[in-house]
């Protein structure tokens, strides 16, 4: 099943928490939702999952209205809530078959279910305890069972993966990747090697308006117009060496990597590549070359420079 | 159907596996024993074999009682977010509303199906109007439907539960003696309205054993406005 959001707006007094915002999600996709705090993720994905109305706008899923027929479309969506809201004072077990319940797994099936999911997410030891009982990454992972439990076509995780440690991490994210093969998905997160490690698409959200959506790769191509290179040369005076870089044809800039060593970060002229320049210049000069790297843009730098202004 | 047994369900399980349910029951069992059979004007002081003490005390304790019960049923669920849970699975927020009044109302009848033995009791002491004291715990029970209604209202419009509860008795308080203060006060069409509006006529009116349609309007109009407006209040979330 696919989500198409058209033009989806939310207005909280004279603030839009979400601003006119549209972006399809294909079937069997895994898209991160990125933002800074207070961005709009949150509040997209309560509508998305018919928690609260939008003030404009439309959600289609399968390519039906959200509007028009809510509780036929919400049996098929698994949804993990910021914060992971539980009942504290029931079992694992009773709270799953609830939730079963509610979303109308027909009574035969759900023991199965339960034993399956329980598995599935990694809680089989402590399928006895009380959820107040639990550690937080065992919480989370009662979280996922009930998002999993009716088995739904789309997944929406409003930060899975906060207040875990890192083994938790690396888990969970290696469960929703695998369910990301057959389930549309889409989480949020403001942990970036996060988004990089599960989604196949990043949409980065900012004060309520989408400000890039592609690949991590697009992304960096679109926010990285000129090669950055990290070139050491040794062999030869620094200062004859930097001055030698500034004057090839193809590097508009050269700056020193760090003090007293013959490393530089060097850009180069738009849509030109400066490595066989600078091996020719040290085949005349004599030098030689200690390190010649291309420097990408960190997904850290275009999340920064595209939300903080 | 299911849906709000499921949850009917689920607000039971709540209740009984953490004690507010039994707590609840013994001190309604409590007091209405204690003020039924041993002190003041008990069944013994006035010599009838009727459980109309009974009834007269069971108006009361219930009033406190359903406030307790009730106050943490949307409440708790909106502070704890837990909430959004269960709206965001195939469940109305009519379905929740119902659910929640099921369970609330199947612990007050468990507590008042407990109080059986003392119709037994005072069937072997005397003759008992049965008819009448059948109609006395018709009675309970449609009060007990109203102010639940009111109470779930109470429970919807914030997260804390203390607030709640103060708000479904000062809601509760207005149609328990208020109006029928009102009443006495004020003569003529005034005076006519707030005897309608008052709870203790149409309460009295039942457990004397007359049943008028227009008392079981009155009880299932009071619950049925609190629930709709509880709907209302929980639909709130898509204003602000």
């Amino acid at each position: 099943m696919d989500i198409q959001i058209k033009n989806l707006t939310k207005r909280y007094g004279v603030q839009n928490a979400v601003d006119d915002i549209s972006f399809e999600v294909k079937t069997g996709e895994i898209v991160g939702f990125l933002g800074p705090n207070g961005a709009g993720k949150t509040t997209t994905m309560k509508i998305i999952t018919n928690f609260i109305a939008s003030s404009k706008g439309e959600v289609l899923i399968g390519g039906k209205l959200m509007s028009d027929d809510a509780e036929e479309l919400k049996k098929r969506i698994g949804y993990l809530p910021e914060n992971n809201p539980l009942y504290d004072d029931i079992p694992i077990m009773d709270y799953l078959k609830f939730v079963a319940e509610l979303q109308g797994v027909p009574a035969s099936e759900i023991p199965e279910r339960i034993k399956q999911i329980i598995i599935k997410v990694g809680l089989n030891d402590e399928k006895h305890k009380k959820i107040a009982e639990l550690s937080k990454g065992y919480k989370q992972r009662v979280g996922l069972a009930q998002a999993l439990i009716h088995n739904p076509d789309i997944l929406i995780l409003d930060e899975p993966t906060t207040g875990l440690d890192p083994n938790q991490i690396i888990e969970i994210r290696k469960l929703i990747r695998e369910l990301g093969k057959e389930k549309t998905v889409i989480l949020s997160t403001h942990i970036l090697p996060e988004v990089e490690a599960i989604a196949d698409r990043i949409l980065i959200i900012n004060k309520g308006k989408i400000v890039a959506n592609g690949t991590a790769k697009s992304l960096r191509n679109q926010a990285q117009s000129n090669e950055v290179l990290k070139v050491g040369i040794d062999g030869g005076e620094t200062n004859e060496v930097f001055e030698s870089l500034k004057n090839l044809n193809s590097v508009a800039m050269v700056d020193f990597a760090g003090r007293n060593t013959n490393k530089f970060h060097l850009e180069s002229k738009k849509d030109m590549m400066p490595q066989k320049e600078i091996f020719e210049l040290c085949v005349e000069k004599g030098w030689f070359i200690t390190e010649l790297t291309p420097i990408e843009q960190k997904l850290e730098d275009i999340f920064r420079e595209l939300t903080l202004n | 159907m299911r849906t709000i047994w499921t949850l009917t369900k689920r607000e039971l399980h709540s209740y009984f596996d953490s004690l507010i349910a039994y707590v609840m029951i013994i001190i309604f069992l409590g007091f209405s024993g204690f003020f039924t059979w041993i002190y003041g004007s008990d069944i013994f002081l006035v010599g009838q074999a009727s459980l109309r003490t009974f009834f007269a005390i069971a108006y009361w304790t219930l009033f406190f009682f359903i406030p307790a019960l009730t106050m943490k049923s949307i409440a708790e669920e909106k502070r704890s977010g837990t909430i959004e849970l269960l709206l965001t699975k195939p469940v109305s927020d009519w379905q929740l509303i119902l659910g929640k009044f099921g369970g609330n109302f199947i612990i007050i009848a468990v507590a008042l199906i407990l109080t059986v033995p003392y119709i037994v009791s005072v069937a072997s002491i005397g003759n008992l109007d049965l008819g009448a004291t059948l109609m006395g715990y018709l009675g309970l029970l449609l009060m007990s439907a109203s102010y639940i209604g009111v109470g779930i209202f109470a429970s919807s419009i914030n997260n804390n539960q203390i607030v709640s509860f103060l708000t479904a008795l000062l809601v509760g308080l207005f149609f328990h003696i208020i109006f029928g203060v009102l009443a006495t006060g004020v003569g003529g069409t005034f005076g006519n309205l707030f005897n309608y509006l008052d709870l203790n006529t149409h309460f009295e009116s039942i457990s004397r054993g007359v049943l008028d349609t227009k008392d079981l309007i009155y009880f299932l109009s009071i619950m049925f406005v609190g629930l709709y407006l509880s709907v209302i209040s929980l639909a709130k979330r898509n204003l602000n």
